[in-house]
C-alpha cells in the first residue's frame, strides 16, 4: 500500500512536481501515466527516498518515508529509471550483491538469487557476465535484483522501455504474477498499450499535477472517448490548458 | 555481515576482473617508477664517473708558445685539439666546448718570472661545460703551483711560506646521507605509486558507477550511505596499499641494480626499510583514497574525474620541489603536514636516521584527521541528490 499526498519538488525555478496525490493498493497494478517530463520519474524518486520532497508526505504500508526511510526502502522493490548492472559480475552475482546489502547471509542470498533467476527463466544465463546481455536480459536481471528481498510493494519506472515484443510479454506475465500474490504494484509508463493491458487503476500526470484518476473504463467515460488513447490526449490537453497562465 | 564489507568485497572482486584496473593499479603504477628511477640513477652516476676519468678534449690555440704547459696538461688527461679559425664564434655556436688560447708573449713573460696569461674561452650558460671548465682550471692551477714551488726552492725559499693558510675541508656527511641526496626523488615515487594504485578504483566506483547507471539502484538499498562510502574507500585503499607494497618490492630489486660506487654506499632499500615505510604510509593511503573518491564523486563524468585526478598526482611533487629549491632544515611542523611529513620521514629512513616518535605521531594524527574531514565532506556530497542521479 502506497499513499502519496501533496508532493512538491522544484529544481531551481522549474517546478517538476506540483502537488501530486495518489494511492496504490495491494493486489492491484497502478499505472502512473503521463507524457515525457510530466514529473513521473521525479515523483517515483521521492517515493523510493532517493530525493527529498520540498513538501508533502509519503507513506508505504503506513510508514512515513521522511521519518523512517530505511524501513520504507525495505518494503519497496524498485526498478528505477537507471538500471545499470555491474558488467564484470554475472547475473547471479549482481542479484546476490543486493541480497547481501539487504542483510542476508551468503547462503540465504545464494538461495534467493537462484529462486528468482529460475522463475525469470534465466538459469542458463545466470553465471554469465552481464556484459553481453540483451536489453530484455538486462531488465530481467534488474527485476530479480529489485525483488530479491521479497518486497510487498513493487515500483517500476518505465519497465517496458526498450523491450521487444517477447520480452514485453514476459514482463507483463511477471507483473500479473506479482499482483496475484497480493502485492502492490506501481508502474510509470507513457505507453498506452501497457496501461490497457495491465493496469487496474490509472493516474494521469501532466505538468507535475494529477489531472485524472480511475480505472481505464472510468477514464474513457470521463473523457467521453471510446479509445483510451483519445481519452488520454483529451485529458492531458485539459491539464495543459489548466496549467497555462 | 557489515554492509561496508559487502561493498568492499564486491568492488574488489569486480576490479580484479578488470584488466585495465590491474594494468594501471598493479603493474604500471608500482613498476614504472622504479624503472624510471633506475634509468635516472644510471644516467646521473654514469655521467659523474665518466666526467672524472674521461680525457678532456680542449681546442688549444698557440700550443707552440708553451709546449711544456701543454705537455703537463696532456699528462693530466687533457686532449689538445687542433686550433680552429675563429675560436670565440666556435664556442658561441657550440661547435667546441672549451678553447685554451696561449699568446705569443707567454714564453717571454714566463721566463721573466712575471704572471703569464692564458685565456680559456667558454660559455657559462652551458651547464654541461661547467665540469670540464673546472677540470681544466684545476689542471692549469696545479701546474702553476708546482712551477711556483720550484721557483721558490731554486731561490732557497721554502714554498710553504707562500701558503700561509691551508684549508682542510672535512665533509661530515655520512656516505649514506650523500647517497640519500641522490635518492631525494624516491619518496615522491613511492607516494606516486599510492596515487596510481587507487586512482582507477576511486573513479570507477563513483563517477564510473554513476555513468553506468548503477549508482541509483545501489543507493536505493536500505544501507546508510556512510557504509557504502566506507566500502568504496576500503577497496580503493586496498588497491593503493597493494600498489605501494609492489612498488617497494620493485625498488628493493632495483636497489641491487644501482650503479656501484661511493654514491650509494650505505644506502639500502632493504626489508627493514620496507617494513618501516609501510606503517608510516597507512594514514596517507587512507587520505589519498578518500581524497580521490571525493574528487571523483564531485566530477560529473568519468573523463572529468580522470582529468582532475591526473592533476592531483602533481600535488605530492610540491613538497619535493620545495625541498629542492629552498633547502630547509626538517622541522617538527613539517612532519605534521600530510604528504610533507611522510616524505621527510622516508628521507630520514634512507639517510639511516632514527625517526622522532613525536614527529611520526603528529604526522599520522594530522593525516588521519585530514582523511576524516574529507570523508565527511564526501559523505555530504554522497547524501546530496546530485550524486545519486545519473542524468
Amino acid at each position: 500500500m502506497i499513499e502519496v499526498r501533496d508532493l512538491c519538488k522544484s529544481f531551481g525555478a522549474r517546478q517538476a512536481v506540483a502537488g501530486v496525490t495518489f494511492s496504490a493498493r495491494d493486489g492491484q497494478i497502478t499505472g502512473l501515466l503521463g507524457p515525457n517530463g510530466a514529473g513521473k520519474t521525479t515523483s517515483l524518486r521521492m517515493l523510493y527516498t532517493l530525493m527529498r520532497p520540498d513538501s508533502g508526505t509519503i507513506e508505504v504500508d503506513g510508514i512515513d518515508a521522511a521519518r523512517a526511510p530505511m524501513e520504507v526502502r525495505r518494503r519497496l522493490g524498485v526498478l528505477p529509471d537507471a538500471r545499470g548492472l555491474y558488467r564484470r559480475l554475472s547475473a547471479r552475482e549482481n542479484v546476490e550483491y543486493f541480497a547481501r546489502l539487504h542483510g542476508m547471509d551468503a547462503a540465504q542470498a545464494r538461495a534467493r538469487a537462484a529462486v528468482l533467476l529460475h522463475s525469470l527463466q534465466m538459469d542458463e544465463l545466470a553465471d554469465r557476465r552481464t556484459e553481453g546481455f540483451s536489453q530484455g536480459e538486462r531488465v530481467k536481471t534488474a527485476l530479480a535484483r529489485a525483488l530479491v528481498h521479497d518486497p510487498r510493494n513493487v515500483v517500476l519506472d518505465e519497465p517496458a522501455n526498450g523491450l521487444d515484443v517477447m520480452a514485453t510479454r514476459a514482463l507483463r506475465d511477471m507483473l500479473r504474477g506479482l499482483r496475484a500474490e497480493g502485492r502492490c504494484v506501481l508502474m510509470s509508463t507513457h505507453i498506452m498499450q501497457e496501461v490497457a493491458a495491465l493496469c487496474d487503476r490509472v493516474i494521469i500526470i501532466a505538468q507535475g499535477r494529477v489531472v485524472a484518476e480511475g480505472t481505464p473504463e472510468e477514464l474513457r467515460e470521463q473523457a467521453q472517448q471510446q479509445n483510451l488513447e483519445e481519452a488520454f490526449i483529451k485529458i492531458i490537453g485539459a491539464g495543459e490548458l489548466e496549467a497555462a497562465p | 555481515m557489515n554492509a561496508a564489507l559487502v561493498v568492499f568485497i564486491k568492488e574488489g572482486r569486480e576490479s580484479l576482473r578488470d584488466r585495465r584496473v590491474l594494468l594501471n593499479a598493479l603493474v604500471l603504477g608500482p613498476l614504472l617508477t622504479p624503472l624510471l628511477f633506475l634509468v635516472l640513477m644510471q644516467v646521473i652516476v654514469g655521467r659523474e664517473i665518466e666526467r672524472a676519468e674521461k680525457p678532456l678534449p680542449v681546442t688549444v690555440i698557440g700550443a707552440e708558445h708553451a709546449p711544456n704547459l701543454v705537455e703537463a696538461l696532456r699528462q693530466q688527461g687533457m686532449e689538445p685539439g687542433p686550433p680552429v679559425p675563429d675560436p670565440e664564434a666556435a664556442v658561441r655556436e657550440q661547435r667546441i666546448d672549451l678553447a685554451l688560447r696561449i699568446g705569443p708573449g707567454f714564453g717571454e713573460e714566463f721566463r721573466a718570472g712575471r704572471p703569464a696569461e692564458v685565456e680559456i674561452l667558454y660559455d657559462s650558460s652551458r651547464q654541461d661545460v661547467r665540469g670540464a671548465l673546472d677540470r681544466l682550471e684545476g689542471m692549469i692551477g696545479s701546474y702553476a703551483t708546482r712551477t711556483g714551488s720550484l721557483r721558490l726552492l731554486a731561490r732557497g725559499i721554502a714554498p710553504s711560506l707562500a701558503a700561509p693558510i691551508v684549508i682542510a675541508g672535512r665533509d661530515q656527511a655520512t656516505p649514506q646521507a650523500r647517497g640519500a641526496m641522490l635518492l631525494g626523488i624516491l619518496p615522491y615515487f613511492l607516494i606516486l605509486s599510492v596515487f596510481l594504485g587507487g586512482m582507477w578504483l576511486a573513479i570507477d566506483t563513483t563517477a564510473g558507477e554513476r555513468e553506468r547507471q548503477s549508482l541509483e539502484p545501489l543507493l536505493i538499498n536500505p544501507v546508510a550511505r556512510a557504509q557504502v562510502l566506507l566500502g568504496k574507500l576500503l577497496a580503493t585503499a586496498a588497491f593503493s596499499m597493494t600498489s605501494l607494497v609492489l612498488g617497494l618490492l620493485a625498488f628493493m630489486a632495483v636497489g641491487n641494480l644501482l650503479p656501484a660506487g661511493d654514491a650509494f654506499a650505505g644506502v639500502s632499500i632493504g626489508p627493514r626499510f620496507v617494513l618501516q615505510v609501510l606503517p608510516l604510509m597507512v594514514p596517507l593511503v587512507l587520505l589519498v583514497a578518500i581524497g580521490q573518491i571525493g574528487v571523483a564523486s564531485f566530477a560529473r563524468s568519468f573523463r572529468e574525474a580522470q582529468t582532475y585526478l591526473g592533476l592531483a598526482q602533481l600535488v605530492p611533487l610540491i613538497p619535493s620541489i620545495l625541498m629542492m629549491i629552498v633547502p630547509m632544515h626538517a622541522q617538527l611542523w613539517m612532519s605534521a603536514v600530510p604528504l610533507f611529513g611522510q616524505q621527510i620521514a622516508i628521507l630520514a629512513l634512507l639517510r639511516g636516521e632514527t625517526l622522532s616518535a613525536l614527529g611520526l605521531g603528529l604526522g599520522a594524527a594530522a593525516t588521519l584527521l585530514a582523511a576524516l574531514g574529507i570523508f565527511h565532506l564526501t559523505l555530504r556530497l554522497f547524501l546530496s541528490e546530485r550524486v545519486a542521479i545519473s542524468s
